[in-house]
């Protein structure tokens, strides 16, 4: 669950406006898509989610925590309610492919057991049973990013964020992406994928928010060309 | 599976990590190795150094002796007897080491030695007086003793080099100083340069260490591998630059015996062996565990 209340977000450096008075709600179990030209705001908004950056105003609640009073300490806490998925994978290249998920439950604690268990399982829902010694850069671009999304399932998130996740992949390879998120939405995970391809995104009939010069300029189920309008 | 387990489960996977670590990242291991070992081997040839120079420098202070006269009566020579019943006394006095009495016989015979019978031609032994040589330690010591002397009943004149005492002081002091300056330089450059490598060595992991964060690795599962790096680097470091120091100072120790044996006596390796070995091991955990968790600071700001 995603919540934002009048937030505002300026970068120190710069002082641009990043985001200004940001309203939005993401509900558990829905699926969204977050679209708008590059520089819109959307990569600051998914920092805002991650706790990677945190709003000069207003309210940012994720998955219950709430994102403008959280203390360092509890960050690692909060992230592992979250799924992350980036445009350019970000796998460890000297870990193949098994270590490279196992690794995410390493981290908060899981038994050896526990891996075992539950690391074939999630490769074999991405679809990438018998890849488990292989290193990464063995890997097409397509079932690079699908170890990067059973890297960010394998602890049960609530939530998966996928930030531009088929920027580096060809149609057909993103269309088979977005196929599994929607798999991943249906057993119950709330995904957000943020992207500009309105190819992909007009495909599935899905809620869109669309955003503009940091603010949220439509909302709804009529897809992607409601932000041309404007 | 209980919690205790889990736990044991993660730090044993965080301890093969750090080996892990050390592996894959072969030749900035063996930099570092080789930076500590140089450190060490610098600063423990300057710390050697000056440990011998203070050695031969107390070596000289116990040469230089305290001569106190025994006073004779107006008209009548002290028996060698009642002269040496003050032994005791001069034994009791703080910082004495020791005491060794020369009555005027033995005094007019090394005399008579030193400058040939000629000369002392017709000169009683009644000009000379009882007397005893005392060494002191410490050498500091050597006004109040001398004063202790004094005051000492049957003791008339003592006589003492205070100049050449206040000359060993200083030379001492100043190598002890000079010593200390160089050996704290060395530190902060090897810190510095440790720091710098493991920098160097931790630059291609920023993305490793930021995928760690994303999937909510806290800091301290993210620094222990490091810390177990620089810990058995700091350790291979030590253990290798003590053996190196020890192969170093034989050497010279060799080349100087035969040259020098009768005046410079080095202090032997086996003396100082664990103490520097402790020393080696200490700097070495201090320089690699400081470096592996000051290098890595930065990307755990995320």
């Amino acid at each position: 669950m995603v919540r934002f209340d009048k937030v505002k977000l300026t970068y120190d450096n710069s002082g641009t406006l990043a985001l200004d008075g940001v309203d939005l709600k993401v509900d558990e179990g829905e699926f969204v898509f977050l679209v708008g030209p590059s520089g819109s705001g959307k990569t600051s908004l998914m920092k805002l989610i991650t706790g990677e950056v945190r709003a000069d105003s207003g309210r940012v609640i994720v998955n219950d925590f709430d994102m403008m009073r959280i203390r360092r300490r509890k960050l690692p806490k909060m992230r592992r309610t979250l799924g992350v998925v980036f445009q350019d994978y970000r796998l460890i290249e000297n870990m193949n492919v098994y270590d490279n998920v196992a690794f995410a439950m390493r981290v908060v604690g899981a038994s050896s057991r526990e891996i075992r268990r539950r690391v074939p399982y999630v490769l074999e829902l991405v679809g990438l049973e018998g890849t488990e010694k292989r290193l990464p850069t063995e890997l097409s671009g397509g079932e690079q990013q699908r170890v990067a999304i059973a890297r960010a399932l394998v602890n049960n998130p609530r939530m998966i964020v996928a930030d531009e996740p088929t920027g580096n992949l060809d149609p057909v390879r993103s269309l088979e992406l977005m196929l599994l998120f929607e798999k991943i939405n249906e057993m119950g995970t709330t995904v957000l994928v943020v992207t500009h391809e309105k190819e992909l995104v007009n495909a599935f009939a899905k809620r869109v928010i669309t955003i503009n010069d940091g603010h949220v300029i439509s909302d709804g189920m009529d897809g992607y060309f409601s932000y041309e309008i404007q | 599976m209980g919690i205790s387990a889990m736990r044991f489960n993660r730090g044993g996977y965080l301890i093969r990590e750090g080996f892990r670590s050390i592996k894959t990242h072969g030749l900035m291991s063996f930099a570092t190795v080789t930076i500590i070992m140089a450190c060490l081997i610098i600063m423990g040839s300057v710390a050697l150094l000056s440990v011998n120079i203070s050695h031969l420098i107390k070596d000289l202070e116990k040469q230089n002796e305290i001569v106190a006269y025994v006073e004779d009566e107006d008209d009548t020579y002290i028996e060698e007897e009642a002269a040496r019943s003050l032994e005791p006394a001069i034994r009791a006095i703080p910082n004495v080491t020791n005491v060794r009495f020369v009555s005027r016989s033995e005094a007019m015979k090394n005399y008579m030695d030193k400058l040939g019978k000629e000369l002392m031609e017709g000169i009683d032994e009644t000009v000379f007086r009882h007397r005893f040589y005392i060494n002191i330690d410490p050498i500091e010591a050597l006004a109040e003793t001398k004063a202790a002397l004094e005051a000492t009943p049957g003791i008339g004149t003592v006589r003492a080099q205070q100049d050449y005492a206040n000359t060993f002081i200083r030379i001492r002091n100043i190598v002890t100083l000079v010593a200390v300056i160089l050996m704290a330089i060395l530190v902060f450059v090897s810190m510095f340069i440790m720091s710098n490598t493991i920098k160097l060595a931790t630059f291609s992991r920023r993305e490793e260490i930021a995928i760690m964060k994303m999937v909510g690795a806290s800091n301290g599962f993210i620094r222990l591998p490091f810390v177990v790096e620089g810990l058995v680097l700091g350790i291979l470091g030590g253990g290798l630059g003590f053996l190196a120091q020890w192969g170093l100072y034989e050497l010279v120790e060799n080349s100087l015996g035969s040259a020098l044996s009768d005046i410079v006596q080095l202090v032997p390796f086996m003396t100082m062996a664990p103490t520097i070995l402790a020393i080696f091991l200490g700097i070495g955990v201090v320089i690699g565990v400081f470096g592996g968790v000051n290098a890595i600071r930065n990307y755990l700001k995320v």
